[in-house]
Parts: C-alpha cells; structure tokens; sequence
C-alpha cells in the first residue's frame, strides 16, 4: 500500500512538473478558525537541482487524458504509466506535508478524463474536504479545465486562492497545430467568468456584507516558449494583454522541454530555451514593476529580445538621449530606469537624497550593479568622455566586464530542426 | 575608550544606551560580557537591567521614528554580529540629535549600516519559516532543530503559532540552546537539553510516529520526481538552498 502510493505520487508529480507556476503568495486567507494553515505571504520551502522554487505540492490528480497535445507528456498517444490518486490520498498527502512545514498548500492539476466538467468537479471536491472538513487554511491552486461550466468555476472559486488556465500557446494558429482538441475560446471563456466573478465578488465586499473570499489569489496562466514559431513580440503582447483586460496575476513562460519524437516540435536533446525563458520573465518584470510599456521592450519592426543583454539595458542603450540621469534631482520613475539600480537601490536613492548631495561613493553602498550604473548617471564618468561611447561600445564594456550568470552550454535560442 | 559590558539580552542593551547619556561617555565601545577580551588600559562600565531606564529609550526613540524602524532596531540588534552595539548606538545616537526624523538618511553610514544588517536578519527570518522541517514524535508533537546564522527564533513564533494553531510543536535552537514550545494555546521558551540534539545519531531513541518515515520518504521521492535534468543548474540551487541548510532538510537526506 505504501509502495502504491509512493508510485503514484512519483508519476503524478512527474507529470505536473512541466507547469511552472509555484506562487503562493498574494493570498489572504487567514487561520481565524484555529484550525490549520494560513496563506499569506509565499514562501519557497525549497528548491529542486534546477534552482526552481517548491512552494505547493503539485500534483495531477491523474495522468490519464483523452487529449493528445503534442508538448504534453501525458498526451494520449504518450505510452506511459498511467496513475491516479483517490480523493482521501490527495487529502492526506497535502494535510500531512503541510503539518512538517514542507509545503504552503496544493497545486492540483489533472489529465482530462471523460469531459471538462467531470474533471473540474473532482478537483473542487478535494478543495472543498480540505476546507471544509480538514479545517485547512493553506494555499490551494486548482487549474481550471478547459471547457469547465461556470457554476463549477464559482464553486472552484470559493475554496481555491488562485485558479490558473494555461494558455499553452502564443497563438491559435499554433494551438491548432499541436493541440488540436483544445480551442481558445474554451480557455478564454472560463477565464472572463472568473475574471468578472472576482470584480463582482469585490464590489459586494465594498457594500461591508461579510462576503467568502473568491479566488483571492488571483489567476494566472501559462504559455510554452521555444516549441512554436512566435516572436517575443507576439508572446508579450498577449501577455500585456492578459494583464490589462483579465487582471491576471502573473503569466508563465515554460521553456520547451523536448519529450516527444513529433516532427512539429523541437527534436529530443535541443537545449531548453532557458536564457530566453529568462529574458521573457525580466520583461515581465519591466512591464508590471517598472512601468514600461510592452512597446518600449518589444516592437513588430524589433521583435526579439536581445539574448546578450537584459531588456532594462537594451531599452537605456536604445534612449541613450535619456541619460545621463541626475541622480540628486531625476524622477523615481526614470531612476527605476537607470541599468543596474533596481527597485530598492531607487528607493535608497530617493530617501537618501533628502538629506544630503549623494556621490558616487553613496550610491555604491546601496547595492547598485556599478558596472552597468555608471554609463547612466552623471556621477562616475565624465560627461566629455561619455559624448564619445556608442551604445555599442557600452554594450560591449559591460559585456566584457561582467560575466554572464547562464554557461555557455544553454542556447539562446531555439535550434532550428 | 569607554567599554560597556552587558549581558546579550535586549533589555540590558538599551539600558546600555541609557547609561551613555547618563553618564555622558563618549568613545565607548558597548560588548557583550562574553565576547570581551578584556584590555587593562580600558575604563570599563557594567550596565545593570533596569526597567524603567531601557522603557525611557524606547520612549525616546518612539517619538523620534516609526513602529518599523523601531523593530528595525530590535532585528539588527538579533543578528549578534560583532560590533553591532556600537552601530546600533550611532544610529540611535544620530537618530536623537536631530530634530526631523533621519530614519531614511541612507546616506549616513549608520543608517546604511543598519538597514543592510535588517536585510540579512528578515532573509534568515524567512529562510527558517521555509526550512524548518518538523517530525512527529509517537505522542504527537512535532518538533525541529534548527541553527541559524543569526538569533531569529524570537522572530518567527508569531509565524509558526498562527499557522499551527491546532498542533503541538517544539522549535529548537542547538546552536543558542533555547527553544520554543507551543503546547495548543501558549508558547513558552525552553532551555532543556533537547535529546535529539543531532537527529542523525538519535534517530533510533527518538520515539517518532509510526507514519512519520512514510511522509518522509514521500516527501523525498516527491522531490526527486520534480526534478526537471534538462534544466539542471546547481549554481542557482546552491544559491537559494546553501549547503549549511541541508543538515536539517528532509528531502537532503539519504534517501529513506
């Protein structure tokens, strides 16, 4: 029996770990029951051989699907182990993980077996013993199914803190080809349901009527990069707009990890994608932490990211005119913009220089990235020898002096097969 | 130069600071009484604990800065890094001779000084809420050793009591040899010299639950199967999981 379930918990977490979201943060719910757990502020409890963080036990509830993805390892047409975990086992493992503090809450997930809605009701109905019978306060993550019906959604919402549905693809053109039992419209339905049901739950919430808390996590989704054609243009657009009109929480970009022989895809041993995956998540950043506009990072006339530099730099190297920046006097809002001066070094800044003229010396006990702040500020470099450094030149001064934290053996980009 | 000798508790520090008005000394040089070496050409002062003159400090200091840079002060004070008295006593120092509030002149080097200190003390802070690994012992209390960098046990109770509410647990510090137990309803400190100590060598004494190594080998074979090898990146896991952590991390165990 204990065999069993170490087998089943082994091919199941195999399966799920392809979805890259493991946040259990921005949650609120509170242990005012005194019964177990709370879910506030995230916490990574550890992190596999790849440096990516463990915060949830994720988990499918089974492997076995009726859909055949080619990106997916759990497509149909896949001969693999197929597991899946009773109701009680899900239970079990997330209330006894969680009582050791290894874990922040569940991340359940599942194969599709038979329909959406049939799926979608037993991912609830864990959520809903968890909650309501284990008394438990953890982070719960349910994936909302594709083609899921509303009132199974509105329940979903009630015990999860964030339900997520993976867009898969950039584009529907690419959807169509590697997964073509789904649609979009199947995903963006679900997702505008949650969406508006989250605005609505927060409007009664401002009446002062002591409303449950709905989806308080928010949703996020997920979309593969590097196994389909699209630009980082296209993959950030979508992704602009998935913030601005869905109010998502966060999307993830997955770098292909070949698993499959299928001539659509990327061929087994083409490296992962992982200095782009990398360059897409700082553009992320950029978009909801610095103020850019997708536009200023990508455009249809320049529809890549630079591999060689980060976004922030790129930008600041294409608008040298911008710069140098005043450190004593600049708005916060462009400081943030300054290469190598994050967002606490800005804020240093902008306390700091209340009290006093800052100087170069200043600036460098506030942890800033000299090696790339010091083309940017006026400062360090005097202004008649800056006149004369091309942004190439920068680039390259910055390049040579630095080393880049990805080895060689990690492509930029997808090889072309 | 002026040496204040004082015990290591919180307490006896801000009477410390009381006594530098006090008695106006100046060049001092504030040591745990543990740590001095002792220098027969220094004039050496012993702070004794006196409620009402470490309240009037924290008055002062209530008037002068904000509930966060107050336990600033406290978290700084927990890091029990050498020297940190005396930069813990500039700050405060700079803190009462001005008028406006200078909390945020990161460019004093006090300032600097101390909110870089608060920094690695919450990490530490954060790491143990993540890296605290319990097991169930044959009654049902869940215990964990842990040994910090810096003293931040005081700091996470309110953590691990809010989200065990409903379980009984141990929390030991081997390194500073305190712990705390929450029994259901209070916490409390506990200075007993905890038997598993050293969880390698008491494994067999310790009387755990009968499915506590079946959780623990779940919990390892879980995070063996989530590996992803064509990702692997040792680097960036050393960096987020350093190796003086593993001793007490299940998963970093011999597989059961």
């Amino acid at each position: 029996m204990n065999d069993r379930i170490q087998e089943k918990l082994s091919i199941l977490a195999d399966a799920a770990k392809y979805d890259v979201s493991c946040s259990s943060s921005g949650s609120k719910r509170k242990n005012d029951s005194k019964g177990l757990g709370n879910a506030s502020n995230g916490i990574c409890h550890t992190y596999t051989a790849d440096g990516r963080c463990v915060s949830l036990l994720k988990i499918l509830l089974t492997n076995h699907c009726i859909y055949d993805c080619a990106y997916c390892v759990s497509r149909k047409s896949n001969d693999i182990k197929r597991a899946a975990f009773t109701v009680q086992e899900v239970v079990d493992l997330t209330i006894n993980f969680y009582r050791r503090n290894y874990i922040e809450g569940l991340f359940l997930s599942s194969g599709i077996f038979s329909n959406a809605d049939y799926t979608m009701e037993r991912l609830v109905r864990i959520a809903k013993k968890l909650r309501l019978e284990e008394n438990f306060n953890g982070y719960i993550h349910l994936k909302s199914i594709p083609g899921a019906s509303d009132e199974l959604l509105a329940e979903a919402g009630l015990y999860a803190d964030r339900l997520s549905m993976n867009i898969e693809m950039p584009t529907e053109t690419s959807l169509k080809l590697l997964a073509p039992d789904k649609k979009r419209e199947d995903m963006i339905k679900p997702m505008t349901f949650v969406k508006n049901a989250i605005i609505a739950n927060r409007g009664e919430k401002q009446l002062r009527v002591k409303k449950p808390l709905f989806v308080p996590a928010g949703q996020s989704t997920q979309m593969v990069i590097g196994a389909t054609p699209e630009s980082d243009w296209q993959i950030l657009k979508l992704s602009d707009g998935f913030y601005k009109h869905f109010n998502l929480k966060r999307v993830y970009y997955s770098g292909y990890v070949p698993i499959s022989n299928d001539n659509r895809l990327p061929a087994f041993g083409t490296p992962v994608p992982m200095v782009r995956e990398n360059r897409l998540y700082q553009a992320d950043w950029l978009m909801r932490f610095y103020g850019y506009g997708v536009d200023e990072i990508v455009s249809a006339d320049d529809p890549f990211l630079d591999m060689q530099i980060d976004p922030k730099l790129n930008w600041a190297l294409k608008n040298l005119h911008q710069f140098p920046v005043d450190i004593n006097k600049a708005d916060l809002s462009i400081i943030k913009r300054i290469p190598g001066i994050g967002l606490q070094s800005a804020y240093k800044i902008f306390e700091a220089r209340k009290f006093t003229r800052l100087t170069w010396d200043h600036l460098k006990k506030f942890n800033i990235a000299a090696n790339r702040a010091q083309y940017f500020v006026n400062l360090k470099i005097d202004d008649w020898l800056r006149k004369d450094y091309s942004p190439q030149q920068i680039k390259n001064f910055i390049l040579s002096a630095g080393n880049s934290k990805f080895a060689s053996n990690h492509s930029p980009q997808l090889s072309l097969f | 130069m002026q040496t204040i000798l004082y015990d290591g508790s919180y307490g006896e520090f801000l009477c410390a600071v009381f006594d530098v008005y006090d008695y106006k000394f100046v060049q001092v040089d504030v040591c745990t009484k543990d740590r001095f070496k002792g220098n027969i050409f220094d004039k050496v002062h012993h702070v004794h604990f006196n409620k009402e003159h470490s309240d009037r400090v924290l008055k002062g200091l209530k008037q002068k800065v904000s509930a966060e840079t107050l336990f600033d002060i406290y978290r700084a004070f927990l890091s029990e890094v050498e020297g940190i008295e005396n930069t813990l006593l500039r700050f405060i120092q700079y803190i009462y001779s001005n008028k406006n509030s200078v909390e945020k002149d990161f460019s004093h080097p006090a300032v600097i000084a101390i909110a870089d200190t608060v920094k690695k003390v919450r990490r530490e802070k954060h790491r143990m809420e993540a890296f605290i690994r319990f097991q169930k012992t044959k009654d049902g209390m869940f215990y964990a050793i842990i040994e910090p960098d810096y003293n931040v046990l005081p700091l996470i109770i309110r953590h691990f009591k809010n989200r065990y509410a409903d379980q009984r647990w141990i929390i030991y510090d081997t390194r500073r040899k305190f712990g705390i137990h929450y029994d259901g309803t209070n916490c409390s400190e506990i200075t007993i010299d905890f038997p598993a100590a050293n969880i390698e060598v008491n494994k067999d004494e310790t009387p755990l639950d009968e499915q506590e190594e079946l959780y623990q080998k779940l919990w390892q074979s879980y995070f063996k199967s989530i590996n992803i090898e064509a990702r692997k990146n040792t680097k960036l896991h050393l960096q987020h999981v350093p190796r003086r952590y593993w001793r007490y991390l299940t998963e970093k165990q011999v597989m059961l």
